[in-house]
This record gives C-alpha cells, structure tokens and sequence, in this order.
C-alpha cells in the first residue's frame, strides 16, 4: 500500500463505546455495528488491495436518523464515512479506523414512478437495476448502466457520477438524475432540482453529483426513465491494427452517427475473453470493435449498412452483424467477461481509468506496451471508444513481494499518460482514495484550492469522507484567507471605453 | 466599461475589487435589476477557436467569441451544439447577434432542442476562469467523459457570472440531424396537449422537441420534431398517425425558443415545472398569455401578476426574464429559495468570491 490515509485520531478512537451508544440512541435494533467480526465484510470496497475496519457501522432507515447521525457527528467532531453497495473501484467508501460508516443499504425503496413526466423517485440504496426492473414493464429503463449495475446502488452512482457503456449517447449519471435530497453535515435536510428540468439558482445538484460522498449524504434521487429503444443491433468487427479501428470509431462519429455502445479491445483482452467465455472472437486480429446501434427497426437497419460499409473502407478483417438478441448479448458476453477474465489468467489486476482525445490511441497503446516490459507485467485493454474512456487491466499477483507496488507505479504512469496527451485521470470511477495523490498531474494548486473551497462551504470541519479527492487536506480557515492585492494602482494599461 | 486583452490583466481588474457586472455581447443587459454602480467588464477580448476536431466530439474557444460565429463554425463540420443555445437579443427588445458563447454559458441558455438533447450544463466539459479572488482556475477537462475532481463545469453554467468570469469553454458537440420532420395536431386543450405529448415522448417515435402554443396562426397547436437519418424519421412519424407533417417547422421552433408569439408589452416569466403540473399553472393564471416548451417543462408566460406562488404550489419555480426598470428592480429575478438553501448558494458564492466582487446586485 503506496497511500498514506490520514492519520486516525486515537482519541476518536477511545471514545468508540460513547460514540456507539449515542448512535444506539438514534438508531435502534440491529442498525449499529460495533463487533469487530461483524466490522470486518466493510473494510474495503472494490479497491480491495486498501483495507481498514471502520470505527463502527450505522445502518439508519429514516432521514430523521440521518440527520441525527449527522448532526451527531458534525457536534462531536466525528468523522463520517458514506457508504452504498461498496463497489468503488477508486476506494470512494473506504472505512477511516475513526470514522463512522454510515451505510445507506436500508434505504432501498422505490417511492414513486410518473410515466407521465417519466422520472421515478428513489431511495438511495436501490440498485441501478432495481431502477430499470421497476419500470421495464411498461417498456421503460433507466439508461446509465454501469457494469456493476447488479449490485451497485443509485446513491453510489451519484456520488461517483457513474458511467456505463452506453454514456457516449445517453450520459452519465449526471445527465439523468433531477433531484436529490441531502443532508447536509450538519443535519440540515435540503432539496436540490426537483421533477423539473432546471434548478432555480445555482446548479447545486450537478455538483453534488460525483462529489464522493465530501459534501452530503443523499437520501433521495430523482432520476429521469426512457421508453426502451425499439430494437438493438451489435456489430462485431475485427482489424489488424489498433490504427484501422481507431480511423473506423473516427469515421462512424463523422458520418453522424452516435452508436449505443462502443467497444474496443486490444489483442490480449480478445484471447483472455475467448479463453474465458468462447464468445466466437477472432484471435487472428489486432483489434476487434463492439458497435452496438439501438432506436426504431428502420433506423437499425440503415446504420446497420453505413456502419458495415464505414468498416469495410477502414480495413475491417472481420465483420459479423447480430441476427438476434441472443447473438447480440454472445458479440458482449466477452467484452462484459472481460474483467473475470483478467481474474482466470492472473492472480491479481488492478483497473486503470483514464480517458485520452481517441486521436491519441495509438501512441498511447504503443507506450504502454513499452512501460508494460519495464515494469514486467502484462496489461489488456478494453476500451470505451466512444468517448475515449481506457480501461488497461494491470496483472499482477499481490502475493509476490513487490508486485502491488509496482503495478501501482505503472497505473501512475499510465494516468500520467493520459493527462500527458490531453486527457484526463478518470473517466468514470472517481477519485477516491486510488487517484487522490495524481491529482496534482491534472490541477494546479490554485485549481485545487477552488475546488477544496467548495468542500468547505459545505463541511468546514471536513468530517465528510476525508482522506479521498484531494492530495493534501487544507484547514478551510487556512484556505479562506483573502487574496492579498500587491498594490493599489490597478491596471494602468488596460484600454477604457 | 473595462475590456481586458489576457487573463493577467482580467486578474488585476477582479483582484483591484469593487463591483465588477461581466459581460459578454449585452445580448441579456436588459435582464435583472439594473447596476448603475457597477463597472462592466466586458469579456469579447477572450476570443478566437483554441481547438476543434469534429470526430472528438470537443470544441474549445474562447468565452467572447459570438455564439452565431460558434454555431456556424460546428454547422460547416455537420455538427452542432445540441442544447440548443440562443440569442436572446430580440426577445429583449434589442438586435440579434452579440451574445457570446461565455453569455449563454453563464445563463445557461437552452432552447426546444434541450428535452432531448440537454441543457447547455450538460454540454459544458470543461473551462478555464477568473474567480472573485482575482485568481485564474481551470476545471473539467478537453475530453467527452471524465469524472475527476467536483463538477464545477455545472455549477458555472447559469451561474450568471456570480462565481467566475469565464475565459474559454470546452463543449462537446454532437453531429446535426441529416433530416428534422415537424408535425403537429391542432385544437388541443392545455390537458389534453400535456397528455399527448407526454405519451409520445414515452413511445418509440424518440420525440427530441415537443411545444404547445394556444394560438398559432389562428388554431391551438401541439408540435413534435423528429430528428434523425430519413429511414428512421419515416418510421418514427408512422407511430404518430394523428399527427401531420408541416413544411414550415423551423418557423414554429423559432416562435417558441424565443417565445415570440407573446406580447412583447407584457413582463414575461420563465416557469419550470414537471410537465404535468403546466396546464394547472395556466389554469391559474387566466389573464396570462403563455406557450409551452420542453412538453410542458417550461413555461413561457406573458403576466403583470407575479406567478411565483402559483408556480411554486406546483412544485417549479419563476425566473423574471423581462419586465420594465421598477418592476427589474423591485421584484428578484430569480425564484426566492428556502432559507437552508439560500444560505448554502450564498457559502458557496463566497467560496469563488468572497469579497462579492461579482455581487452586483442584478440577480
């Protein structure tokens, strides 16, 4: 473990029985954890190479015992961890060994459902295919679909403004949800947007989503639901270089056209995915793409056409068009098996998540084989090729002394990549704790103290989720002194009108 | 009237203090409470495209650069801002043409296009600004997807130049239809067009505008655009048989982003609400004249009374878009918010600008 979490206040800790008690007092039952066997299934997320136990676990069920727990906490200086399914894969919920977790899973019910104005309102803790179960019979979904969407919660999703293969066209997290209510440190219950498009003053709700769990807890999302597309057709396409399928995504988003999904994986991703599931993918190419195509029947067909002949003119080796659903789910059985498949030929891989201007693709790839010798590991890639989202699969194996560190030391250097060449150092799993130190790659310390200015206009004491986002954690008082004006005749040049 | 050349000189004229008013072409100086008191800062020296490679999906240019000029510049490559942005000059009483593309970034300006498209907040990637404290920051990023650090891309966006001045823009910019079909069914009730818009934005026909205006050119009209490849638009349309094609659709949208079938003698509102609630809103306004955008989600409305109460009981809210200097100056322009979130709006303001240098009153 190369990163330093901050260091755990003993005296938090010593008060451990006090601080459970009073959480006892707010929720009763089951709803607070304090044994260190029961501790133990929340000491990581998804990040799993970080583990630390957390002080305590309270589980509320009401908004009025989040506020409490809140309003608790923020008056005896309690540190406060938000916690979902826990499948961050940046360590968004990692426990703090003086922190409360507070774990939102009970809140797990559907409130409501208006076709009409088509959003549906819902409590934190329902998954984001629980979403689409509840509205999918009257032929309706909601569309960011993250692959962890299974397990993973709404809340979690607005925290880490999750994705999803189907982002280039239908948008994050953040460009479908309308509403939350949050509480707010220090227990205040607010409503930001509403079942209405736009917010009355500042857009306070596009900033708490993908604010990590730092400036609220969310206790309600209303998110927006779309009439299913009418039919879906996949394209699979090989080529014999990641320059031919990187000029065919080019030109398929030149000629018009937004595709549902599109995927691309590199030749080891194609063999770890063949061997894994025997999907039916070409071994015999370098490149092999994913284009997935959805709306009315008619408009299949005819992108169906231009995207096939798109292909043929960028040196397509390989080109085969789903006749039905069933063989368009087998073209992403080994896309979606791409990450057990990494698990099948290696110990150990850790995700990277970068996101480059596509142009850059195959330089990128290029360099990453070269820091892939250096480093002496392997790494596959799968790739939102869409919108230039990377996701490279380091292999490694933790219990080979050294190798953890290394593959870390090689995820930085391809994050460093990616920023290098226009990008950025997430796409769509955050922060967290994993990125929270390359965080300087992207933003200058100015950058950062604006961002960490808003933190403090929401928790000033920073008791919300510490030790994630930001490298270094400035007391806000610190942060907040005046910019100091070096002199007093301003700006004597400038033309006047 | 101040007009810095660079970034240096935008930071010596915020860090110097006062009240500075920022603005772009004055497409929207006739918005608000008027600012006898501030110092305009007026923004277009920030010109010029810094980058733009249409298969990338991102175009980068400076925040005083017309937004006419932006929109032909994405026109030429087939493309488009899909949020729909627009001047607001004539609407305002004065010409088309000045406002800039950092204006309709600070108002967060989106037109009919935006129920399926989105809003000019969900196009916005990244920025690079000068806050209150006299400092130049940059967020987001030049790239389509990206989740690192707080999106201030969405806070700037509307913010109406209360956090930041706004330097350059990154938008992501998305191809143009190849084809746009408007067709419309006529002598609906407010209701009765609610309703049947909302049935087709739930159906396949994939509906990206949808208006209601109660008197176009002599009948009550509910008009839907379908956008897309020819193929697809005529299946689309056949799942709307009540509904008949017109050849003059562009007309149509225009009078509805720029509301113009309304007096223009008459202050007019901007009403948001959830699309349901916007038959009720007019119910309970009988003197108003009004139109409805975005389904019923936004409601353009022409009333000497105050709709905010009304507004509010459903559930939306009332932005004062033009009115007369007494009324600019004695009503708020935007909705009043709960005390709880006023007093986070206004911590969050003095984050960026804790002097108040861009508090100028006119909001």
């Amino acid at each position: 473990m190369s990163l330093v979490m901050p260091l755990p206040d003993a005296a938090t800790i010593a008060r451990r029985g006090e601080i459970a008690a009073a959480m006892r007092a707010i929720v009763p039952g089951e709803g607070v954890i304090d044994d260190d066997d029961a501790l133990r299934p929340y000491e990581s997320d998804a990040l799993t190479a970080y583990r630390q136990p957390p002080l305590l676990v309270v589980l509320p069920e009401t908004v009025e015992q989040v506020a409490a727990v809140l309003a608790w906490c923020h008056k005896n200086r309690v540190k406060v961890v938000p916690r979902g399914a826990g499948t961050s894969l940046s360590g968004g919920a990692l426990p703090l060994a003086d922190a409360v977790l507070l774990g939102m899973a009970k809140f797990n019910r559907v409130l409501d459902i208006d076709y009409a104005d088509r959003v549906a309102v819902v409590q934190p803790g329902v998954t984001n295919l629980a979403i689409t179960r509840a509205v999918e019979g009257a032929g309706f979904y909601y569309a960011p679909d993250p692959s962890s969407q299974i397990a993973c919660t709404i809340g979690g999703n607005v925290a880490e403004n999750s994705g999803g293969v189907h982002c280039l066209k239908y948008g994050l997290t953040t460009n479908n949800v309308l509403g939350v209510e949050l509480v707010t440190i220090e227990g205040e219950v607010i409503r930001l947007g509403g079942r209405g498009l736009e917010p009355a003053g500042l857009d306070l709700l596009g900033l708490i989503v993908g604010s990590e769990g730092l400036l609220g807890v969310v206790t309600e999302v209303i998110v927006r639901i779309l009439p299913r597309p009418e039919t879906a057709k996949a394209l699979l396409i090989g080529f014999d270089s990641v320059e031919g399928a990187g000029r065919c995504v080019a030109e398929i988003i030149a000629g018009g056209i937004i595709p549902a999904g599109m995927e691309m994986m590199d030749r080891p991703a194609i063999h770890a995915a063949e061997a894994f599931v025997n999907a039916g993918y070409p071994l015999d190419v370098e490149a092999l793409l994913i284009v997935e195509l959805d709306g009315p029947g008619a408009e299949c067909t005819h992108l169906v056409g231009e995207v096939e002949a798109i292909a043929r003119r960028n040196g397509a080796v390989s080109l085969r068009t789903s006749a039905n659903d069933d063989e368009r789910a087998a073209f992403w059985a080994g896309r979606k098996a791409a990450f057990p498949a990494a698990g099948r030929i290696s110990p150990d891989y850790y995700c990277m998540d970068g996101t480059i201007p596509r142009r850059r693709l195959p330089e990128v790839l290029a360099r990453m084989r070269e820091l892939s010798e250096q480093y002496g590991l392997g790494v596959i890639n799968v790739f939102h090729a869409g919108d230039g989202n990377l996701h490279p699969l380091i292999l490694y194996d933790a219990n080979q002394p050294g190798q953890l560190e290394k593959a870390e030391a090689f995820g930085a250097d391809i994050v460093r990549l990616c920023v290098a060449v226009g990008g950025v150092l997430t796409g769509e799993h955050g922060v967290g704790v994993e990125k929270r130190d390359l965080m300087p790659e992207m933003f200058s310390e100015v950058d950062l103290a604006h961002q960490q200015r808003v933190k403090c206009a929401f928790d000033p004491e920073l008791l919300l989720n510490p030790g994630k986002m930001f490298p270094q954690l400035h007391r806000c008082a610190e942060l907040g002194r005046m910019h100091v004006h070096r002199g007093e005749v301003a700006f004597p040049d400038l033309p006047r009108f | 009237m101040l007009r810095p050349a660079n970034i240096e000189e935008l930071c010596e004229i915020v860090a110097a203090g006062g009240k500075l008013r920022l603005r772009g072409g004055g497409s929207k100086d006739a918005i608000g409470a008027p600012t006898p008191d501030a110092t305009v800062v007026d923004m277009r020296g920030f010109a010029g495209v810094v980058d733009y490679d249409p298969p990338e999906l991102v175009l980068t240019v400076g925040a005083g650069i017309p937004l006419a000029e932006v929109q032909a510049l994405v026109a030429a490559e087939g493309q488009m801002l899909a949020f729909d942005p627009f001047d607001h000059g004539a609407m305002l009483g004065g010409t088309t043409g000045d406002a800039t593309i950092g204006g309709v970034i600070a108002a967060g300006v989106s037109g009919p296009g935006r129920l399926s498209g989105g809003a000019a907040r969900d196009h916005l990637l990244g920025f690079t600004a000068v806050s209150g404290r006299g400092e130049r920051f940059v967020a987001g990023a030049k790239v389509v997807k990206n989740v690192t650090g707080y999106d201030l891309s969405k806070l700037v966006t509307g913010s109406w130049g209360r956090l930041a001045a706004l330097t350059e823009v990154t938008l992501k910019v998305l191809p143009a239809p190849r084809e746009r079909r408007t067709l419309v069914v006529r002598g609906l009730d407010p209701a009765a067009a609610v309703a049947r818009m909302a049935e087709a934005l739930g159906s396949a026909a994939e509906v990206s505008a949808a208006a209601h205006l109660p008197d176009w050119q002599g009948t009550a009209v509910t008009a839907l655009r379908l956008d897309g490849f020819p193929p697809s638009i005529a299946a689309r349309a056949a799942m709307l048989p009540d509904f008949t094609a017109v050849p003059d659709g562009e007309t149509l949208w225009e009078a509805v982003r720029f509301a113009s079938p309304l007096p223009a003698d008459r202050p007019l509102w901007r009403v948001i609400v959830a699309p349901s609630r916007a038959p009720g809103v007019v119910a309970a306004l009988p003197g108003a004249d009004w139109l409805f955008d975005w389904a019923g989600g936004l409601v353009w409305l022409a009333s000497e009374i105050d709709p905010r109460a009304v507004a509010e009981a459903a559930g939306g809210h009332a932005m004062l878009m033009r009115a007369d200097a007494a009324m600019r100056t004695a009503v708020p322009t935007l909705h009043p918010q709960p005390a709880a979130l006023a007093a986070l709006e206004a911590r969050v303001r003095r984050a960026f600008d804790p002097a108040g240098v861009f508090e100028t009153g006119r909001l």
